[in-house]
């Protein structure tokens, strides 16, 4: 009986190695073949590290490639404001839908969940009247170069985010009793801004964390809002880059990708032995554990 | 609204403060989500702002019945062959052990590449078999031309972001196997192929198809990697959404805009639909 489950383990672990193996491989060439592009000279015959030197060298990029350092910025300001709108929005309505309106609970998960069902390009056609009227607001109200400045994109932003976010912080609420906290909390003379701040958020760290990492990622990784609005964020920059210069913008690619690689790496590490999967997975398993 | 009702009826707390408190969260819904969604819905059957079916007209032309039909084509191929592969790597994966930097490493991979991909794909892909690329020979008798096809490369471009997107969705369903379940089947002397064809594969099969229509929704509503692929020509409904916003020579594209618009969401919403039943069924072997 244990020979034979001995057996039944090797086979096991010879399938896992050929599988694993041949779809990292499906992986890594055009990762391999991004590399070596990057890595050539112009022409393409002989090794070269011109580009990465380029790209290290940032008063050079600044003045030759200004949109990717535009693009660059833009996406860091569009990452943060995304996450705190988020956090501001959703944080407060969700705890006070729990305590005081749990009649909404329904129309609350199913308007988050609404942008999974439009897909963002159909969301542009619908946003464009909407952001020229907003545009003309808010160049009324704060002259021409804010008011149609790309940081505005974050307010589209925060409702593509809206159903990854829900979903992580749904899971933080489940793990916690808000009502008794909360009612602890009042009766001891706290005001409602105190039981946010210093009861409740602390007590949603772990899912406000996910919930903010998934929009910064969202965020850092969004294109097609941007480009039909003509705005640059980063993956705009790099999209107009990769008509005039290959090379840079095939780098900048292989960087972005390996940077979030990275970040997706380290963070798995993060959170204990229980966690030992990827953010996303963690998501969709938190989603389903009963309440 | 029976929601304020009852809550009126019953009585006690006064509900009407309470509703104060979400109402930042619904306005901002409104502007941002909800009407939005309704300027796509009821723009398609305006025309220059008077009620026509000009628009829903303009659907039967063949370039748009051309896109569509491709778009779905397209997006049922990879989301078949990426729900197969991605199963399979699902299941290899699973059998690593728990923690492990085999798992983390393929679960983080995959995160990226079926979340950031857009540009960057197209990018790796153009980098690998065009021009100088070291796979360039395989086509060079085409020039690469392959690689723009919605019928060829784009489908092998799809399926860089499908397998990952599978992996990331299939895991939690398959790690919720549990061993005993094999071990009962041994018990009562089923085999291997018993296993699979009488438990796991009953049990697996509505989080399969739900994934693989969640794989679908995600290829037919891809834009940013055929974008960067493709610059002329419109074989996909996202690109033809795309041609008719920017169109500023003919009058009325906008509005055309929005007919497709929706209806690439009625075809997200149906098996968006389907899906939320499946998820549910799934559920409930998995749950605990």
């Amino acid at each position: 009986m244990t020979g034979q489950r001995a057996a039944f383990r090797r086979k096991q672990a010879i399938m896992r190695r050929v599988v694993i193996g041949l779809v990292l491989l499906f992986f890594a060439v055009p990762l391999y073949g991004m590399f070596s592009d990057a890595t050539k000279d112009v022409a393409g015959k002989h090794w070269s590290l011109a580009t990465w030197r380029t790209l290290l060298d940032f008063p050079k990029i600044s003045t030759k490639y200004p949109d990717l350092k535009t693009g660059f910025l833009a996406s860091v300001g569009l990452a943060v404001v995304t996450v705190v709108v988020m956090l501001v929005l959703l944080v407060p309505t969700m705890t006070w839908v729990r305590l005081r309106l749990p009649g909404l609970t329904r129309t609350v998960e199913f308007i988050c969940l609404l942008p999974l069902t439009v897909p963002a390009i159909v969301l542009v056609v619908g946003l464009t009247p909407i952001y020229s009227w907003l545009t003309g607001w808010l160049q009324y109200f704060f002259g021409p170069t804010i008011g149609s400045s790309t940081i505005w994109l974050a307010l589209a932003y925060v409702v593509l985010v809206l159903p990854y976010a829900y979903r992580a912080l749904d899971a933080g609420l489940r793990a916690i009793d808000v009502r008794t906290l909360s009612e602890a909390a009042r009766s001891l003379g706290a005001g409602w801004g105190t039981v946010m701040w210093r009861v409740v958020l602390p007590n949603l760290r772990t899912a406000v964390l996910s919930a903010s990492f998934l929009a910064v990622a969202l965020t850092l990784g969004e294109f097609t809002i941007a480009n039909l609005f003509s705005r640059t964020n980063l993956q705009v920059a790099m999209y107009l880059l990769g008509k005039s210069d290959a090379q840079i913008s095939v780098a900048v690619g292989l960087l972005s990708l390996v940077f979030a690689f990275v970040v997706l790496f380290a963070m798995s590490f993060v959170g204990g032995a229980r966690s030992a999967t990827s953010p996303m997975t963690r998501l969709r398993r938190a989603k389903k554990e009963p309440a | 609204m029976a929601d304020k009702e009852s809550g009126r009826a019953r009585g006690g707390r006064r509900p009407s403060g309470a509703l104060l408190g979400v109402l930042p969260f619904f306005v901002y819904v409104t502007i941002f989500l909800i009407v939005p969604t309704l300027i796509v819905v009821i723009g398609a059957f305006f025309s220059q702002g008077s009620f026509s079916m000009v628009n829903i007209k303009a659907l039967g032309e063949s370039a748009v019945k051309t896109a569509l039909w491709q778009s779905v084509i397209l997006s049922l191929v990879t989301a078949v062959l990426g729900a197969v592969i991605g199963a399979v790597l699902a299941y290899a994966v699973s059998t690593a052990r728990e923690g492990g930097i085999v798992k983390r490493f393929v679960t983080s991979l995959c995160g990226v590449l079926a979340q950031f991909g857009g540009v960057a794909l197209a990018f790796a892909f153009m980098a690998t078999f065009i021009g100088s690329g070291i796979l360039a020979g395989l086509s060079s008798e085409s020039g690469g031309l392959w690689l723009y096809a919605w019928n060829k490369g784009l489908i092998l471009v799809y399926l860089y972001f499908q397998i990952p997107l599978m992996l990331i969705v299939f895991l939690p369903a398959v790690e919720g196997l549990r061993p005993q379940w094999r071990e009962a089947t041994e018990t009562l002397g089923g085999s291997t192929f018993t296993y699979w064809r009488k438990v796991a594969g009953p049990i697996l099969l509505p989080s399969f198809i739900g994934a693989l229509l969640l794989l679908f929704t995600n290829a037919f509503s891809a834009y940013a990697t055929a974008k960067a692929l493709i610059s002329q020509g419109t074989p996909l409904l996202p690109l033809g959404i795309d041609g008719a916003l920017s169109s500023e020579v003919v009058l009325g594209q906008q509005d055309v805009a929005k007919a497709m618009a929706l209806e690439m969401m009625v075809v997200v919403a149906v098996v968006m639909t389907i899906y939320t039943i499946l998820d549910k069924r799934a559920s409930r072997w998995l749950v605990k």
